[in-house]
């Protein structure tokens, strides 16, 4: 099989079954894409051969049986460095775990593969996940395969430069302002975050416990509705995890859309939105239309308060979360003469200047005399954000938006002021701070040809209509408009 | 401004961080100016809205529906969690010494 052959799970199927590749070979391929181009992307931080080898083993004998293959049989996928995997050190991106290593799997890894899937290795990713540009990593930025010399967007950048790389057929990643949709844009590929609840998150180191999630990068949406239907559903490990009846995602993938009331929200549309990014867009939602949906101006009011609230209640949640890392039990120490002054030097030489950032954000948020004024007061406006959804989709079956404001930028370009950094993440942050499912798609590229990303917006649990939306989008070209 | 040196350096003991005092210096001008922005919350009417608890379910459907059946099951990972501590004396973790006699 040829070196550059763009697989997708059901290829992959194929080629196992009629012989034509072992899953051997397609691993050894892949392991030599990564040796080939990682240098390049540091995309990867860690791989994982003996295990992938041994799993590439195993489906080989279910091939050779002629039992029955199942789901994602053989697939090459890569996964976040935030998610724990048994035996293998898990960074988070970060200094504060160089050499930690995970003493369980994540319940999305365990579930792909049982599922046949074949993990290469773990991916680069701005520090325990802060971060819109992966340029938070411990150990360097990525480069964006669709742009070089671009970020390739964050904080799920090795996962997106790994599929659109075609080092990994999919990648898992994790999101809680942007952080699947927004690199996904950047890189020119879909990606979904689930609706918050619908992937177990056991085993994912937390970052904002409100707002994580985990979900798919793929080259099709097709195989983004594959993987989700093998990592969705009940886990009685994780107690946030919702149980509610499971679908399966590509039972109507190929149906009409016709009919369908897709909003437009203004606000989306205003000041700040870059005029080729809009131009894109507006002809994404205009390939939609054409297929049959119908397209309804819609109001979403409190859309100005959403960066805001959200730098507040996920700065505060880290600020909780993060207190684990304190050199006691597992991961970096510095040695100090008294306890205080180990937790205080440990915490300063293992964490980054962004993780730092957002600490003393999220504690002064939290502290004594400022609660009510910041964290209350978030969570109040954060009401009021969903609630614009709720009654948005009171009138439409999605919404229609651009991912990012700008196309993906050059790689140092932001990093001077966190606070513009954090601006450009308002289009995907109201989406996590209701709770809500969203898809990025590919959606043409600029004169420039750098990659313009369509995010398509569902009420609870209505993914499988997002993607839906998303597939006859791709059908219909959209993915090159 | 928002936010002052002091505050800073207070925050940072809160958070169990040591700074270096050029540190301290940028962080107070970075976190003020994200203070500064936060502000527009400020403008919003918050009468009568109560606080986003749960994303998605009232905290009784989500006992109803989510907690699995109270059983004890084994627990084994001490050890092997012993064995990644920086500095352990099984079975404790060990630390400086904390109280002086």
């Amino acid at each position: 099989m040829s070196a550059a052959a763009n697989w997708t799970i059901s290829s992959v199927r194929d080629a196992l079954t009629a012989k034509k590749i072992s899953a051997r070979e397609l691993t050894d391929d892949y392991f030599g894409r990564i040796e080939r181009k990682n240098s390049e992307l540091n995309a990867f931080l860690t791989l994982s051969k003996d295990r992938a080898y041994k799993q590439a083993a195993a489906v080989d004998g279910l091939v050779a049986k002629g039992s029955s293959l199942p789901r994602l049989v053989g697939v090459p996928i890569a996964v976040k460095d935030v998610l724990s995997t048994e035996g293998i050190r898990t960074t988070c991106g970060s200094k504060i775990l160089e050499n930690y290593i995970a003493l369980y799997d994540a319940t999305a890894i365990a579930r792909l593969e049982a599922a046949g899937a074949v993990l290469l290795g773990k991916t680069n990713c701005d520090e325990f996940a802060m971060g819109s540009s992966n340029e938070n990593s411990a150990y360097g930025p990525v480069q964006n395969p669709a742009a070089p010399g671009r970020v390739p967007g964050g904080s799920s950048g090795g996962s997106a430069a790994a599929v659109a790389a075609n080092l990994a057929v999919v990648s898992l990643g994790t999101d809680t302002g942007g952080s699947i949709r927004q690199p996904g844009a950047y890189c020119g590929i879909p990606a979904m975050m689930p609706t918050y609840g619908r992937v177990s998150r056991y085993g994912l180191v937390a970052f904002a416990s409100s707002l994580d999630r985990i979900g798919p990068f793929a080259q099709t949406v097709r195989d983004i509705a594959e993987v989700f239907s093998v990592i969705a559903g009940w886990d009685p490990n994780d107690s946030t995890c919702a149980n509610v009846p499971l679908p399966d995602y590509t039972a109507n993938l190929d149906k009409s859309v016709s009919g369908m009331r897709i909003g437009v929200p203004d606000e989306y549309f205003a000041a700040g939105l870059d005029l080729e990014v809009r131009t894109k867009v507006e002809a994404g939602i205009a390939l939609l239309e054409k297929i049959g949906c119908k397209r309804v101006s819609i109001r979403l009011p409190h859309t100005d308060y959403a960066i805001a609230t959200y730098y507040i209640i996920a700065t505060a949640e880290a600020s909780s979360n993060l207190a684990r890392y304190d050199g006691v039990r597992y991961g970096l120490r510095t040695s100090a003469p008294t306890l205080s002054e180990m937790y205080r030097k440990t915490r300063r030489n293992g964490f980054g200047a962004e993780v730092k950032r957002r600490i003393m954000l999220g504690t002064y948020a939290l502290s004594s005399g400022y609660y009510d004024a910041y964290y209350l007061r978030a969570q109040k406006v954060r009401s009021l954000i969903a609630r614009d959804f709720a009654e948005a989709f009171s009138r439409v079956d999605a919404i229609i938006t651009p991912t990012s404001p700008v196309p993906p930028f050059k790689l140092g370009e932001r990093t001077a002021d966190p606070l513009q950094m954090y601006l450009a993440d308002i289009y995907t942050v109201t989406g996590s701070l209701a709770g809500l499912p969203a898809i990025s798609v590919p959606c043409g590229k600029t004169s420039e040809k750098l990659p313009v990303g369509m995010q398509i917006v569902g009420p609870h649990f209505s993914e499988g209509r997002v993607l839906q939306i998303a597939n006859a989008f791709e059908q219909a070209g959209g993915f090159a408009i | 401004m928002k936010i002052s040196r002091e505050e800073v350096l207070r925050v940072a003991e809160l958070a169990h961080l040591e700074l270096s005092e050029a540190e301290a210096e940028t962080y107070r001008g970075q976190l003020d100016s994200i203070l500064e922005y936060v502000d527009e919350l400020n403008e919003v009417d918050l009468s009568g809205v109560e606080p986003m608890a749960q994303v998605l379910f009232s905290a009784d459907d989500a006992a109803q529906s989510n907690l699995r059946e109270d059983v004890e099951k084994p627990c084994d990972a001490g050890t092997k969690l012993l064995n990644q501590a920086p500095e352990a004396r099984k079975p404790y973790f060990r630390v400086p010494k904390v109280i002086d006699r």
